[in-house]
């Protein structure tokens, strides 16, 4: 069920199987029937971690969604809310249990996803219902295991809270999770860490650490290595279009908790006899992680090395399939038989991955495409930076979407550290003009957290920074990579590499660029008891945990696999993050549009 | 050992043993005579009061509390009011029920805990008699009143009385009562003469014992066993029955042909014990009674109390303390005379072998051949814990760790953990400490409990020695054991603080999950803050230090180790118990030095109190954000004018921000949302709301040109913008004529590139092949393709030379049609210079 999970060098199902431990202690904790009330948000990632059916196991009868009012009637005894630990969802609960059919009580118990907190059981006192809760209860959901080598808090708004309301809640959950990885997984002897929040957190799990002293089982150390990145470090890579199969696909259709939801003509039914009279009309609804063989092998191929994949696939199932005609003996056949659903299950993958590869193709081949595309590269490569561009000119005038216009704003900004008053102004005015003065405030929290700047009085760091870690590469392969630029057919993403300077040759190298960007750099060790220390095989590699703060792109997940998979890198990696972005989620999380209001 | 069975006493089936645990250290000069004595369960403490004197009111008698072995605990003048009843707590703490329903409750060392009252009822009618019994939910207090009616609380620590219904015909005092636990409900069952009540909360129910005796009047006396499942009536005529507690069932009865009323009565029957016994007790006689018609008789040499406990009955006299209790089956098995259990067998191979004698290899053999050697170490190992005497636990165990070094993979665990076990209990059971537990007792009790036993004696340094050798976890062992220490400690005036917080930092500095916060928390009770805020700096959790500090009214202090603990959710705790506790203004300043306080509650207010968002900027200065605030206010706002007044404060607070951009455009949307509305008026279009692109968008495809331009000019639109805003309105109307028109009103700033793609947008091919002409030449062979002119895109791309448009306009030739514009392209193509 969850197999996808145990396919990384660290089991990260461990972690899955303790947060279901958890549910169930929780579930039958409200002995009887039991209805669950959704803070909706939190469906999803629940989903990475339960399926209905083992609520049903434990008596789950109903599922509704929070909403002010009645709770519809169920006939069950117990009521149980999930919700997120926010003051407004608390005065919808106290309605819901104000209004509860006072002839037909039912118990009433709340699950804090994932801490409790006092300001909302206060928050309940003062609406006079919290005695109404026979059971006040959190369920520690930091880190959610979403692939084999990937964890994910799923907090859509974390790097808007951390870099522009100073709101670190989700930094506090964080180091809560790290503790949590640590229990099951052991210490992590080395921290390494870049910018403020990345400082932050690493002192809040020093501190933990004292807090849990004693406390903590003995585990060998899986992880030898934590590194802390702050996403301010890096705020050009998500602005840039991810051009890995898995990143286009989230780039286009969006990918919400592993699943995306697609247009449904592609993938019709040929059945026989129906002769695709109707088409589907609800969006094709597919998982994707690596569970899934083909796409585990093409989600980081950059998207120009897909098609040879998917035939090369196509060549080998076809030839399968044709292996019955030499199927002779019965043993033969027999063997062939028990090898057909595996078949099957790779014709059915690769028919969807066909449709989705064409449907992407559709958009990268458009010229609207080319040219957005042409005007990124110029940025990353420096070129113009510091005038108007055209084009974006054009598309402002076109009034294409407006996030579109925002993403390459932003990136001609970062690319020149900072814009010239002049231009910076002709542009916002621009904006402004055509998309509407309520968007004043998106345009202030963008400058707030540096994506937008005028150019200071500084000297325009960007290319330093761009030749000494060699964030352009002119030559890249995109079908038989040989360095992560291929993810941007040609931009390493900054975040990436420095990760792979610290593994090698160590971040000594460059200190001068660390001082460039953002935050403090640092290092930090823990105490590992002795015995507990690892000996290493010759030829074994260290394991890396990588927590992006404010969120990371497949683009970036795709790099760093590569890095892992290169034969000689002596580091394989494990990607946390706060949410799995795209510069149009992260970009969307930044805006603040007054709905307007006016008759 | 041949003595073992000497104090052994045949009844029925079983034998019953009667051992010296003390000889009491007390010196007591009258005995138990004239005492109220209540000794705790487990081998707990004693608590001996002189009875009052009637006659001298004024005397105050002495509260003596010992160890079970008669030494000295506690000892303290009397100074209440008249005590009916004593008794002890699961916790080991001494209650006192006052006559007046009062209940003082004082820990094992004397010190005066607290005290409750059983209500006004049972103060008003006094207390007759009182019973204190144990029970799942804790230690309970039963009172019958003057007015013959039943108070009960089932656990002191959470009183909830409730007051029993009435025994009708109730004349005086019931001859006898006890309280029993059924159903998860505690209960009273009362003998009035010949009839037996039983009273929950609701109802009085009347009951027969089945099979009592029909000679029997009355019932005098009856006990309930220490597990609630059994009970014991004694009748008028002498009779003992002997059934289950829901008398549903009758075990035995016995004649014990003693017709005088007994002081004590008490269950003595081991757990899975097949037997029923109970013990009786009259002046100077001490009867075990069981199924059969024989009974065992003691004689009392001196006033006794009997002590019912798990698995048996303790004796408790002035000299001396004893256990009564029923030989458990595995000593049985093996001291039996002449028994030939695997465990006899064994014990006998092992003294053979000592004396280096064959026979014991005789004895060995035997056991094999019956291949119960596993069994005989079994035995073996279960006896020790049963014996009391260190010397026969040896002789067992080294009897059992003889008999295992002849079998292979036997599992060793209960052999070690008895060897453990035993040397644990001998060493609490040693004088000094003087707690007898049984290892049937220590099992049910557990580790846990019989440390905390430890630590309420303050013998902490012997519960350290005990966690220590057991190994237990540290934060379940050691660490709680220091942490009490640590709470005592802080409570010792004399010393200055600096010197205590010292002593506790030094001894639990390595000690892990050590709760310092719980240790100030008791300093803090004892009235030392000072003490208390500098226990908390060790405290490495800060949840727990800052509930703590605010209880304190430290609230500065709380909020900086809230915020250090990096948990919103505490920071918001203090900042909303601060918020409540403070004035406004010394709120806000609070607030003022702790940003990241701050930025939380501005936060909060965003979504709560919008108006105190406002006072909060104002106080800071912060006219950019009230800027902001003032926008974000004028989208609520449904009338027009309310948005323009809220967009003028925004200018305002802009000016004052000498942020000249936001202000200007924030003046630029006032003037635009006038536009729109005077147009509305004007022309019934709706408008306002748009965005000036759209405004614009919508006046042109309206046809309202001069106002659009009007807008053009008032707004300093970028040429280029206007041209293609005009440009695809224009065309979106289908109106081809004005856009001739405008497009030759001037040069066009866009080129006329788009002015093709736009018409052939819009299907209209011959329009846009008006406009291909004018495409300066880099576009042209775009703008040729556009409209399909294949021959023509060929030509320009010749023309310049330029070989990727050549190769584009390769790309849209057909083979077959065009093959010789392709052979010219190719042509064209090969004479390129290469750069």
């Amino acid at each position: 069920m969850a197999s996808h999970l145990f396919c990384g060098r660290v089991n990260l199902n461990i972690l899955r199987e303790a947060a279901r431990k958890d549910l169930r202690e929780f579930l039958d904790k409200c002995s009887g029937s039991k209805a669950i009330v959704w803070d909706e948000y939190l469906t999803g990632p629940f989903g990475l971690i339960a399926q209905y059916s083992l609520l049903k196991e434990h008596e789950v009868e109903k599922m509704f969604t929070l909403k002010g009012g009645r709770i519809p009637s169920a006939a069950v005894k117990n009521i149980v809310f999930f919700v997120r630990p926010r003051l407004e969802l608390m005065d919808i609960i106290a309605e819901n249990v104000a209004s509860e059919d006072k002839l037909h009580p039912r118990d009433f118990h709340i699950l804090f996803v994932p801490r409790r907190s006092l300001l909302c059981e206060q928050r309940l006192k003062e609406k006079g219902v919290l005695n109404s809760f026979t059971n006040i209860d959190e369920y520690i959901l930091d880190l959610i295991p979403y692939d084999g080598d990937l964890l994910s808090m799923e907090s859509e708004s974390s790097f808007r809270e951390c870099y522009l309301e100073s709101d670190q809640t989700s930094l506090y959950h964080a180091a809560k999770g790290l503790m949590t990885l640590q229990a099951l997984y052991g210490t992590i002897p080395q921290i390494f860490g870049k910018g403020e929040c990345a400082r932050h957190v690493a002192n809040m799990m020093l501190r933990m650490k004292r807090e849990f002293a004693g406390s903590h089982t003995q585990i060998l150390p899986v992880f030898d290595t934590l590194l802390l990145l702050d996403r301010n470090v890096d705020l050009l890579t998500p602005l840039a279009t991810q051009l890995t199969y898995e990143g286009l696909i989230d780039e286009i259709f969006s990918i919400t908790n592993g699943y995306v939801k697609l247009p449904p003509e592609k993938f019709a039914q040929k059945k026989q006899g129906e002769g695709g009279k109707d088409l589907p009309t609800e969006p094709k609804k597919l998982q994707l992680n690596s569970a899934e063989e083909l796409y585990a092998e093409i989600r980081d191929k950059n998207f120009n090395a897909v098609g040879a994949a998917l035939s090369k696939k196509a060549k080998v199932i076809s030839a399968a399939f044709e292996e019955r005609h030499n199927a002779k003996t019965v043993g033969e056949i027999k063997q062939f038989v028990s090898q057909l659903p595996h078949m099957q299950a790779a014709r059915s993958s690769l028919a969807n991955h066909t449709s989705i590869a064409e449907l992407i193709k559709d958009i990268t081949t458009s010229e609207d495409f080319f040219d957005s595309l042409t005007v990124e590269q110029e940025f990353m490569t420096g070129v113009d930076t510091d005038k108007v561009s055209t084009y974006i000119e054009d598309c402002v005038a076109q009034k294409d979407p407006l996030i579109k216009i925002l993403r390459l704003v932003c990136m001609q900004s970062v690319c020149n550290n900072g814009l010239k008053q002049k231009v910076l102004d002709f542009y916002k005015r621009e904006i402004l003009q055509t998309y509407g003065y309520k968007h004043i405030l998106t345009l202030k929290n963008l400058e707030k957290v540096g994506l937008l700047k005028p150019q200071s009085t500084m000297r325009n760091n960007y290319p330093t920074i761009r030749k000494t870690l060699k964030l352009w590469m002119e030559d890249t392969n995109e079908q038989n990579p040989n360095d992560i630029s291929y993810v941007y057919s040609g931009y390493a993403p900054l975040s990436v590499r420095l990760t792979q300077v610290l593994a090698r040759p160590g971040w000594r190298s460059i200190e001068e660029v660390l001082k460039m960007l953002p935050g403090p750099h640092f290092e930090e060790r823990q105490q590992v008891p002795t015995g507990l220390h690892k000996k290493r095989q010759p030829g074994e590699n260290r394991t890396t945990l990588v927590f992006f703060l404010g969120g990371v792109t497949y683009a970036e997940i795709a790099a760093l696999r590569f890095l892992s998979n290169m034969e000689d890198s002596g580091t394989e990696y494990i990607i946390a993050t706060t949410k799995l972005i795209n510069g149009t989620s992260w970009i969307k999380s930044l805006m603040d549009s007054p709905e307007e209001n006016l008759p | 050992m041949a003595f073992v069975t000497a104090n052994w006493n045949p009844l029925g089936e079983s034998f019953y043993r009667k051992i010296e645990l003390y000889e009491m250290g007390w010196n007591l000069k009258d005995g138990l005579r004239d005492c109220l004595v209540a000794a705790a369960p487990y081998g707990g403490p004693i608590a001996l009061l002189k009875a009052h004197n009637r006659r001298s009111p004024s005397a105050r008698p002495q509260l003596e509390i010992f160890s079970s072995s008669g030494l000295p605990l506690a000892s303290f003048p009397w100074k209440s009011g008249m005590v009916k009843q004593l008794g002890w707590t699961v916790s080991d703490d001494l209650l006192c029920v006052q006559e007046d329903g009062t209940v003082l409750v004082y820990d094992l060392l004397g010190g005066f805990k607290r005290h409750f009252s059983m209500g006004n009822e049972v103060s008003q009618s006094q207390v007759l008699e009182t019973k204190i019994f144990h029970s799942p939910y804790g230690t309970g207090v039963a009172i019958l009143t003057g007015a013959l009616r039943f108070t009960l609380a089932t656990n002191i620590d959470d009183i909830k009385l409730r007051r029993l219904p009435e025994v009708p015909g109730l004349q005086g005092a019931p001859s006898c009562w006890a309280v029993l636990t059924q159903d998860r409900q505690s209960k009273v069952l009362v003998a009035s003469g010949p009839h037996l009540f039983i009273l929950d909360n609701t109802a009085c129910t009347p009951v027969t014992p089945p099979g009592l005796s029909p000679q029997a009047s009355s019932i005098v006396h009856m006990c309930v066993s220490f597990s609630y499942k059994y009970l014991a009536l004694l009748t008028d005529s002498g009779h003992v029955w002997m059934g289950t507690s829901n008398l549903k069932e009758k075990l035995s009865e016995v004649d014990t042909k003693i017709k005088g009323s007994p002081k004590q009565m008490a269950w003595c029957r081991r757990p899975k014990s097949q037997q029923p016994s109970a013990v009786v007790m009259w002046d100077g006689l001490l009867l075990v009674v069981g199924e059969c018609k024989e009974t065992i008789q003691y004689h009392l040499e001196d006033d006794s109390i009997l002590v019912p406990e798990l698995d048996g009955v303790r004796i408790i006299s002035g000299t001396h303390h004893e256990l009564l209790q029923e030989v458990p089956g595995a000593c049985e098995e093996i001291f039996k005379i002449a028994s030939m259990a695997p465990g006899a067998l064994l014990l006998e191979a092992h003294k053979e072998y000592e004396k280096e004698s064959q026979k014991a290899d005789e004895y060995l053999r035997e056991i094999k051949e019956q291949s119960l050697l596993s069994e005989a170490v079994r035995q073996c190992v279960e006896a020790a814990g049963h014996e009391h005497e260190p010397e026969t636990q040896k002789t067992l165990l080294r009897a059992a760790s003889f008999g295992k070094c002849f079998l292979s993979n036997f599992p060793p665990e209960q052999f070690v953990s008895m060897c453990k076990d035993l040397r644990v209990l001998n060493a609490v059971r040693d004088y000094t400490v003087g707690i007898p537990l049984s290892h049937t007792q220590f099992k049910q009790m557990t580790l846990q409990v019989l440390i905390d036993r430890l630590v309420y004696r303050k013998l902490y340094l012997l519960a350290i020695e005990v966690c220590r050798y057991l190994k237990t976890p540290e934060y379940q062992g050691v660490s709680r054991v220091l942490k009490h220490w640590a709470c005592y400690k802080v409570q010792q005036k004399e010393e200055s603080d600096e010197v205590i917080a010292k002593a506790v930092s030094v001894k639990l500095a390595d000690a892990a999950g050590i709760s310092y916060s719980e240790i100030a928390t008791k300093a803090y009770e004892s009235g030392r803050t000072e003490l208390a805020i500098k226990l908390l700096e060790f405290e490495p959790r800060s949840g727990e230090q800052v509930p703590l500090l605010l209880k304190m009214k430290k609230s500065p202090l709380a909020l900086s180790k809230a915020i250090e603990s990096g948990d919103t959710d505490l920071v918001y705790t203090v900042v909303m118990y601060l918020k409540n506790e403070l004035n406004r203004g010394d709120f806000f300043m609070m607030l003022r030095n702790q940003p990241v306080a701050l930025s939380l509650y501005k936060q909060f207010c965003k979504h709560q109190e919008q108006e105190t968002l406002k006072d909060l900027f104002n106080q800071d200065d912060d006219h950019e954000e009230l800027g902001n605030f003032y926008v974000k206010a004028s989208y609520k706002e449904q009338r027009l004018e309310a948005r323009i007044a809220h967009l003028q404060s925004a200018v305002d607070e802009y000016y004052k921000a000498k942020n000249e951009f936001s202000a200007k455009t924030t003046e630029d949307e006032m003037r635009l949302l006038r536009f729109q509305r005077k147009l509305e008026e004007e022309k019934d279009e709706q408008l306002v709301g748009f965005s000036l692109q759209d405004t614009m968008t919508t006046l042109l495809s309206v046809g309202l040109h001069k106002h659009a331009e009007q807008l053009y000019k008032d707004f300093r639109m970028p040429d280029k913008r206007f041209w293609w805003l005009k440009l695809k309105a224009l065309a979106e109307k289908e109106d081809w004529e004005e856009l001739e028109k405008f497009s030759k009103s001037k040069k066009s700033p866009i080129g006329y590139l788009p002015f093709v793609e736009v018409c052939i947008k819009h299907h209209n091919k011959c329009e846009a092949r008006k406009y291909v002409a004018k495409v300066s030449p880099e576009q042209k062979v775009k703008a040729h393709l556009a409209v399909g002119d294949v021959e023509g895109a060929a030509e320009a791309a010749i023309e310049r030379r330029n070989e990727s448009e050549i190769s584009t306009v390769l790309s849209r030739c057909s083979a077959t049609t065009d093959h010789l514009l392709v052979e010219r392209l190719n042509r064209a193509k090969a004479t390129v210079p290469k750069k």
